[in-house]
């Protein structure tokens, strides 16, 4: 088991098994609640981010920078740690009167990443998700839960790793719950179609 | 005896011997056993004894259905009881004992009970044991309760992993038979996703086991039936769409289409790492239930002794492990299928030496019989078996007699057979209704009542013998048919395949026989097993009918019929027709009972998951969390959090590490970490007016840069949650809520902002955990924070509820100046990531001026040395603000806010209601907390009356005695007045109302 430490500050925790899990250390991130379909509301984020916007639980990268979304009325924008607060007045700034919330949340959550051909099958031992490639391809968000705990997460475009967001006061529980899914002794061995 | 055959065994490898221990004798089994198999391999058919009379009990089943051959598997953290020795892979080393005797199995003094089984009827333990009332408590209970249960409860932790794995699938199909295969393979070929799972470690179910007796008229598309089951296997294995499991039980299915699964990965390889079982939860568009049928046992006299066994369950010992379960066989039947046992023994060198057939005549399965030298007697029924520990010989009568026997023969085993009931358990577990097939004689699903899912369709749909077909080609036509109506329902298409081609040898129909001989005598029926766990007789069914019981429900719990482990698989349908017959109605009248999850059970484990040890359950930690931990804390768990109660030092208590944190705190400086208070961001133009509802205090006026206690209240006018709000500009607030109301004060905000308030312009955001935050307490705190410098923290520039945003020893924060203690406080918010850095800064900072940290207790105990109130402990869900003296936080210039019509109704503005009020003792000890005041007198229910209740009670360091908070009728009025509170201690305190606020009532210290 890694300490706290290795799993925030700078990430670096690292296990291997069933699938590599790692700590991803710092990433920036900014809850935005508002109308995602009011267009005013788009070109404000577009102004800071430029990837395409996603539809209904759909994330879109332009690195550094990403959108995830969370929810009709809620997006979660992804970028640098170090360039958040930069974000987050820019953005404020190009959302003028517009009626929305945007707040930085990077301290309030830890991000992992799981990788591997079993990356699936390993979060599935942890979520009722759909993770099959059908519901869950490259591009694809879902919130739901880990055993006890909300998370979020989504499938990167090399569709084999799986970003991982939990809440940071149950990040070392998320953790040895990602440990214990990818014990290379518990294999399901699901095939996956 | 029990032996094991030079020929056949189509499961065993004879070159692969087992060693195992049964009651610490050493036995050897065969690579591919059951323990069940091994058992009866090794002449062990003696297995266990009954619940009630302990009756000696012999392998009667071959599959999840066996009531009888229950164990203690394993030992030490791998004990479990109560497993199926025939659903018990065989492994080296395995150790199993027998359950529910002593001193031992072979000599059981329990089995007294059998000899008074005369006044032991239906109903015994109800009609004995109410009367007289107190011995039921003192005498009855602990008595039955160490009677109670089979098998052994392990003492010791479970020594194995489990997990759980979620599954989403287009069609599942539950059965490895020929119908789930073929429906299966149907299905697949929409392209639909296909799970097929069987509970056994074998693809093929029964049908290569049947085919033995009649191999020549028994094929499938022109092939033996092992062929076909092999060619489909192949072509499922080949599809990409399509994941077979074996060891994999369809436990239970649920509305939605949600199934449990129960595999068990580890139980033929116990020392293997990896997890025992993983309960898998699926979720399917359409369930195929191709769960086969159960063998129903026949009614006679001594069908319970050892020996006596299902004719099917014979034959798949003989044909699967080349075990015979006897050397001289007499086979029971009504039907057809009995005597393809007969004729597999017979082949196998078994001498059979009677059919005793309760129909006129059979079908072509008797004239193979015949054919073979086997003597078949028609209209005939066994009367009574006869026997100890085993059979040992058998009367033969008259079907339709009363029990004369006319014959008796010798035998060391019988095979029965009643016919067949399809397993419609998944079908019934959400609500799909049955129909009584007259032919069949058993229940079948209903096609037109199915369990219905969301979209109004059924979902389950029966396959093969599960849906009531019998001979091979049927059961392969109705799964093709399953099959494509799933691909239909989920790919919107189905397959343009016709179903195999399959013949087998026809059957002539089997005759309804409830009970051999027909009118058997009252001492025959008395001794005639229709639950063989539970000890459940004909006599029993007939009796509680006799009594007045109609209903199948009631009988069942009456006569515990079908009550015991195996749910009534075997006792079902021949003891509900009993009882159709006691009552004078047909069986659908009398209707079944209900059919509930699991199939078979489910082991605890399992159901746990992975949620043991350290992730038992989440345990949410605070930024300062380690620091917390290496300096001594002493935890509280608050929620899912933990937060130090108090950090005592070496040698000294925890009492007395929270006096000293208190008083220093109140000289000194105190350390808190208050990250785990709820903070949420409340935004847009309507937020004044949403917060105006939400509080009972006036929001909307709240100056920028200022804060404000405020109370929250649901519709019932309870006081649910109380915190400081800062209004951060014009149009947005930062809520502060309790740590327990940080989720669900968010949840009621998007509750109301999204059901009722929708068209407001207000959103909201739960950053709780965006923060860590400390509370720097006491009358050195501004000196610390300037010594760390900044920001102006002084009394001018950020006077009393007030904030700011700046810097603090080079740490981004934002300083509220607000005060839970009465001291001089702040409260400073910085990002989680840089939460211990700050704390160590504040630690290292604050050693000159006598800096400590304090915990939850301190806390407590300040805040009601000041009066102020706790939610959770001066409330309870039933407390206004009202009752809490609380009047200054209610507007009374709002048109509206929750729980404002509430608190105006009569009971809420009762004068008698309990109002809080401060309680010193007289002689200065601590009250008890929750202690109740008596009044004078006797209340309706002749309890004494109470006139209030303690609701926090202390020793105050700083005021050297004890004090306490409660809720008394008429509490304010009451100054001055002495209550008495007996203590559960057996002692009676006294007690003084007073003021509640105990220290520093004009607030000077908080206020510099």
């Amino acid at each position: 088991m890694s300490d706290a430490t290795d799993i925030h500050g700078g990430g670096g925790a690292r296990v291997s098994g069933l699938a590599d899990l790692r700590a991803t250390g710092p990433q920036g991130m900014i809850v935005l609640r508002g109308d995602l379909a009011d267009p005013g509301l788009r070109t404000a984020v577009g102004a800071v981010y430029a990837a395409a916007w996603p539809g209904a639980h759909g994330v879109s990268f332009a690195p550094p920078r990403g959108l995830c979304w969370m929810s009709p009325d809620e997006m979660l924008l992804l970028g640098p740690k170090d360039a958040v607060a930069d974000d987050l007045a820019q953005l404020t700034a190009a959302l003028g009167d517009q009626h929305a919330l945007a707040v930085d949340v990077s301290d309030a959550r830890c991000a992992f990443a799981l990788s591997g051909p079993a990356a699936r099958e390993v979060l599935a031992k942890l979520t009722p998700a759909d993770l099959s490639p059908q519901a869950f391809g490259p591009g694809r968000i879902r919130r739901s839960r880990l055993a006890q705990v909300p998370a979020a997460f989504w499938m990167a475009e090399d569709g084999t790793t799986i970003h991982i967001v939990v809440f940071r006061s149950v990040a070392q529980y998320a953790w040895d719950l990602l440990v214990g899914a990818t014990d290379p002794k518990a294999p399901v061995g699901l095939r996956q179609g | 005896m029990s032996t094991r055959l030079p020929t056949l065994g189509r499961l065993i490898d004879r070159s692969a011997p087992v060693k195992f221990r049964f009651n610490d004798r050493h036995m050897q089994g065969l690579q591919g056993d059951t323990l069940a198999s091994a058992l009866l391999a090794n002449d062990q058919m003696l297995v266990g004894r009954s619940f009630k009379y302990h009756r000696p009990r012999g392998i009667v089943a071959y599959g999840a259905e066996e009531p009888n051959a229950l164990v203690n598997l394993g030992h030490g953290a791998r004990l479990e009881p109560n497993q199926r020795a025939t659903t018990t892979e065989l492994f080296a080393g395995l150790r199993a004992t027998s359950q529910n005797h002593w001193p031992s199995l072979e000599f059981d003094i329990g089995a007294i009970n059998a000899r008074l089984s005369r006044f032991l009827p239906a109903g015994f333990y109800y009609k004995m044991f109410i009367h007289p009332r107190p011995l039921w408590k003192h005498v009855y209970e602990p008595f039955i309760r160490q009677s109670a249960g089979l098998g052994r409860a392990p003492r010791r932790a479970d020594a194995d992993r489990y997990e759980h794995f979620y599954h989403h699938t287009d069609v599942l199909v539950v059965g490895g038979g020929l119908a789930g295969l073929q429906a299966a393979l149907t299905a697949a070929q929409s392209g639909a996703r296909v799970l097929v799972i069987e509970q056994t470690a074998h693809w093929g179910g029964r049908a290569p086991v049947d085919v033995t007796a009649d191999p020549d008229r028994s094929h499938v598309n022109g092939k033996p039936v092992d062929t076909f089951v092999e060619q489909t296997l192949a072509a499922l294995r080949a599809m990409d769409n399509v994941t077979l499991r074996t060891r994999l039980m369809g436990a239970g299915v649920y509305d939605h289409g949600y199934v449990l699964g129960y595999e068990r990965l580890g139980d033929h390889i116990p020392d293997a790492d990896g997890p025992r079982h993983r309960l898998w939860r699926i979720r399917a568009r359409r369930i195929i239930t191709a769960t086969g049928a159960i063998e129903r046992p026949l009614s006679f006299a001594g069908n319970d002794l050892p020996g006596v066994m299902l004719a099917s369950a014979m034959r798949d010992y003989a044909v699967n492990h080349a075990v015979a379960a006897g050397r001289r066989v007499v086979v029971a039947t009504n039907n057809d299928d009995a005597y393809r046992t007969a004729i597999v023994l017979h082949d196998a060198g078994i001498e059979v030496v009677r059919i005793v057939d309760a129909r006129p005549a059979g079908g072509l399965l008797t004239d193979d019989a015949r054919a073979r030298g086997i003597r078949v007697e028609t209209d005939r029924a066994i009367v009574r078996v006869k026997g100890g520990r085993r059979v040992s010989k058998v009367q033969i009568g008259s079907q339709s007699g009363t029990g004369g026997a006319l014959d008796e023969v010798a035998c060391d085993a019988v095979a029965m057979s009643g016919g067949w009931s399809p397993v419609v358990h998944l079908w019934s577990h959400c609500g799909g209704k049955l129909l009584w097939d007259a032919a069949g004689a058993f229940f079948r699903p209903d096609p037109e009542r199915p369990p219905l899912g969301a979209d109004g369709a059924g979902f389950v749909l029966p396959a093969g013998a599960a849906n009531g077909e019998t001979d091979m080609a049927s059961v392969l036509r109705d799964a093709h048919a399953a099959g494509c109506a799933a691909a239909q329902a989920v790919a919107g298409t189905a397959p343009d395949t016709a179903a195999p081609e399959a013949a087998s040898t026809p059957e002539a129909p089997l005759d309804p026989v409830w009970l051999m001989p027909r009118n058997a005598r009252a001492d025959l029926r008395a001794k005639t097993w229709l639950d063989f766990q539970n000890d459940v007789k004909v006599s029993d069914v007939q009796l509680a009918a006799q009594e007045g019981y109609e209903s199948v429900e009631h009988t069942k719990r009456y006569t515990t019929l079908g009550m015991a482990t195996d749910q009534g698989k075997l006792s079902n349908i021949n003891g509900l027709a009993i009882l159709s017959d006691a009552l004078g109605q047909p069986i659908p009248a009398t209707g079944t009972t209900t059919f509930r999850p699991p199939y078979t059970p489910v082991s605890m484990g399992a159901i746990a998951g992975e949620a043991r040890g350290p992730v038992f359950q989440p345990l949410r930690r605070t930024p300062m969390h380690g620091w917390h931990a290496e300096n001594g804390a002493h935890w509280e768990p608050v929620g899912h959090w933990r937060r130090p109660y108090a950090y005592p030092r070496a040698g000294e208590s925890v009492h007395g590490a929270v006096m000293r944190e208190v008083t220093n705190t109140r000289a000194n400086l105190g350390l808190l970490d208050a990250s785990t208070l709820g903070k949420i961001v409340v935004k847009g133009p309507d937020a004044g007016r949403f917060l105006d509802m939400l509080y009972t205090n006036m929001m909307s006026t709240l100056k920028p840069g200022r804060c404000r206690y405020g109370l929250m209240c649901n519709e019932n006018g309870f006081l649910m949650d109380d915190g400081v709000v800062a209004r951060i500009d014009e149009n947005t607030f930062l809520c502060h809520t309790t740590t327990g109301g940080a989720d669900h004060i968010h949840a009621h905000m998007e509750e109301w902002l999204q059901t009722e308030w929708w068209d407001w312009k207000v959103h909201v955001a739960n950053v709780t955990e965006q923060y860590a935050q400390i509370a720097v307490v006491g009358p050195k705190a501004r000196q610390v924070l300037e010594k760390l410098g900044g920001m102006d923290v002084s009394a001018d520039k950020l006077p009393f509820m007030a904030w700011a945003d700046g810097t603090i020893g080079g740490f981004d924060c934002r300083v509220f100046r607000i005060s839970f203690s009465g001291e001089l406080s702040y409260e400073i918010a910085v990002p989680a990531g840089r939460g211990m850095a700050f704390w160590q800064a504040l630690v290292d900072a604050g050693a000159d001026f006598g800096a400590m940290p304090y915990g939850t207790e301190a806390l407590h105990i300040m805040r009601a040395e000041k009066g102020f109130i706790m939610i959770g402990d001066e409330t309870d869900g039933t407390v206004i603000p009202q009752d809490l003296g609380l009047d200054w936080a209610i507007s009374r210039k709002k048109a509206d806010y929750l729980g404002k019509r509430a608190q105006q109704r009569r009971h809420m503005v009762d004068p008698d209601r309990w109002k809080l009020v401060g309680l010193e003792t007289i002689d200065g000890s601590v009250l008890p907390d929750g202690a109740y005041a008596v009044g004078s007198g006797r209340n309706a229910n002749r309890q004494a009356v109470t006139e209030g209740r303690v609701t926090s009670t202390y020793h105050s360091p700083t005021l050297g005695r004890g004090i306490a908070m409660g809720l008394v009728r008429g509490g304010p009025d009451r100054m001055g007045e002495v209550l008495t509170f007996p203590g559960t201690d057996g002692k009676i305190y006294k007690a003084r109302i007073v003021d509640p606020v105990f220290f520093d009532k004009n607030g000077d210290k908080q206020n510099v």
